[in-house]
């Protein structure tokens, strides 16, 4: 579904500042796969997902999306195969467009937007559908501008967004991590079962290391852009919070002093 | 002048007022809608103005063509600044100033000379200040504003409109989204630009004559005319279509206001420096009133 090759991605090159984001990195996530990624501030996790995306270009290595390469294709066009939901929850709306114009601009991700009018009847009522689903009262909002709702109301409706139109693969970049606790959760409730319905390939960076456990059938931890962990089946469902900071310090022969990494 | 003279100027100040008004109204499509100041407008109002102008007189175009020339003019100039912007990454305020000087001497080359007249009783124009027809003037400009506006409605209402929308809202997300948003910007600059254009040609044909000056400090006008556009109908309604009635309404207003001064005495080399204080004044306020009157704002935002 998902294949990295090799990518190597490394920002300000040839200067003091020369930073190696990702060091030759390969990865395949097969069809159904609920890859969660950790790693401390600066692993390359975000790096990672935004290659992907195509926010900048890779340095070196490809990367395939369901066998098509998309290395050299711009992050508009990739959007065609992905769905993604930011971290900051400003991030993936409109603000000052109603919440079913945004899941109207969502709906036609990857498709020709012509002179068809943006917003049918038939959409709405697919839209209100969908918001119920959601259970935040959010089905009788449709015409309220999207920078009126909370930042967890914003990112569930962008987790809707990012699954509307059914992505090759979904893409989650610590998306609850600007949520308080409780809305976090329920945000990442509604993730599973989005994931679940849809049967979607994920990518999930997160920095908390209970939710990267309990979420997801394998996981990866990242360390100065390699891989230094690869877990899934039956070995992740065993795995507890000290194994993987052990794992950690193994792997990486230091001790995992990052403090947001052990919240939760 | 006196009080009744004053009042026999209304009509003609209202046509000014809507011409300018319409000029705002493609303003407010790159300012509001895409979130770029774009100064290109200096320019290309008066490209609007001298392509209607030059067709007229020398080639005895047809009214109407030569206004249809006078817009497609003006989304060629947006074209130059959008890719400017887009294609050599330079930022939108920078690429709309050097379109804005490249146009001036397009201007002077169109034009062969800084001023071409363009007489309403010589040339049949569709608007004239002169007396006997501005009730026709009037009543033209309003179907022009209206049809305008539903053009404009239905456009911002389709796939393609919101996409625009979106872009100037939010550029990760409609990236995220599969829009091509150099695309949007680059649309958004031709169709503002276009109708500014075409206001420039009404304004040459209301006022007789393209001149090389007509367009200088034209954005502060425009951004007037939507400001105080927006005020003024902000507590009514935030639909589309009231925002931009409100535009070519502030046009209107900020007319008023100004031939109200001018009628008042005040040295007519004040009424540039007039249009920039108003501009500093509302586009300030918001800034103030957090930065300065925090607990104020606080209170009062119960509906947010």
């Amino acid at each position: 579904m998902l294949e990295v090759r090799c990518v190597t991605k490394i920002f300000n090159a040839g200067t003091v500042n020369e930073k190696v984001a990702l060091s030759d990195l390969s990865l395949t996530l097969n069809d159904g796969d609920f890859v969660t990624v950790i790693g401390g501030n600066g692993a390359g996790k975000s790096t990672l997902l935004n290659m992907v995306a195509g926010v900048y270009p890779v340095d070196k290595g490809s990367i395939l999306i369901d066998g098509v390469d998309v290395t050299r294709l711009s992050e508009y066009k990739r959007a065609k195969y992905i769905g993604r939901v930011f971290q900051d929850p400003m991030m993936g709306t409109a603000a000052d467009m109603w919440v079913e114009e945004n899941m109207a601009i969502a709906d036609r991700r990857g498709k020709r937007r012509g002179f068809k009018w943006a917003l049918t009847k038939g959409d709405r009522e697919h839209y209100r559908e969908a918001l119920k689903e959601l259970d935040l009262g959010l089905d009788t909002r449709l015409t309220t501008k999207m920078g009126l709702l909370s930042g967890g109301q914003r990112q569930a409706v962008t987790l809707l967004m990012a699954t509307l139109k059914k992505p090759q693969l979904l893409l989650l970049d610590e998306h609850t991590a600007a949520l308080d606790p409780k809305t976090a959760s329920k945000v990442l409730e509604i993730t599973d079962r989005l994931v679940n319905e849809h049967h979607l390939t994920t990518l999930m960076v997160t920095h908390n290391m209970k939710d990267a456990i309990a979420h997801g059938n394998r996981l990866i931890m990242l360390n100065e852009g390699k891989i230094i962990l690869d877990i899934s089946g039956e070995e992740k469902k065993k795995l507890t919070v000290e194994a993987l900071l052990g794992a950690f310090a193994k792997a990486a022969g230091s001790e995992f002093a990052n403090d947001r990494a052990l919240l939760g | 002048m006196n009080f009744t003279n004053w009042l026999g100027t209304l009509p003609g100040v209202v046509a000014q007022g809507l011409i300018w008004g319409i000029m705002a109204i493609g303003v407010f499509i790159t300012f509001k809608i895409l979130d770029i100041a774009d100064l290109t407008v200096d320019g290309s109002i008066c490209t609007g103005a001298a392509v209607c102008a030059v067709l007229m007189t020398v080639y005895g175009v047809n009214i109407w063509v030569a206004i249809l020339a006078a817009t497609v003019a003006g989304v060629l100039c947006g074209l130059v600044t959008g890719l400017i912007h887009t294609l050599l990454g330079i930022p939108a305020i920078l690429a709309g100033i050097l379109t804005q000087l490249m146009l001036w001497s397009v201007n002077l080359i169109l034009m062969g000379k800084s001023n071409v007249a363009l007489p309403g009783q010589v040339y049949h124009v569709a608007v004239s200040n002169l007396e006997e027809r501005l009730l026709q003037t009037n009543l033209t400009l309003i179907l022009f504003v209206v049809g305008l506006i539903a053009l404009l409605y239905w456009f911002f209402g389709t796939e393609l409109g919101s996409s625009l929308r979106a872009t100037g809202n939010n550029l990760h997300m409609s990236r995220a989204q599969g829009i091509n948003t150099d695309f949007a910007k680059v649309l958004g600059l031709m169709i503002s630009n276009g109708i500014v254009a075409m206001s420039g040609a009404l304004l040459a044909q209301f006022s007789g004559s393209a001149d090389i000056n007509m367009g200088r400090g034209a954005i502060v006008i425009g951004l007037a005319a939507v400001v105080v556009g927006e005020a003024v109908v902000s507590k009514l309604s935030s639909g589309f279509i009231v925002r931009l009635l409100g535009v070519a309404l502030g046009g209107v207003c900020y007319y008023f206001v100004f031939s109200t001064i001018v009628f008042l005495g005040l040295r007519t080399d004040l009424l540039k420096m007039f249009s920039a204080l108003v501009v500093a004044f509302f586009l300030g306020m918001p800034y103030v009133k957090k930065r300065y009157f925090k607990k104020a704002v606080k209170g009062g935002k119960k509906d947010a």
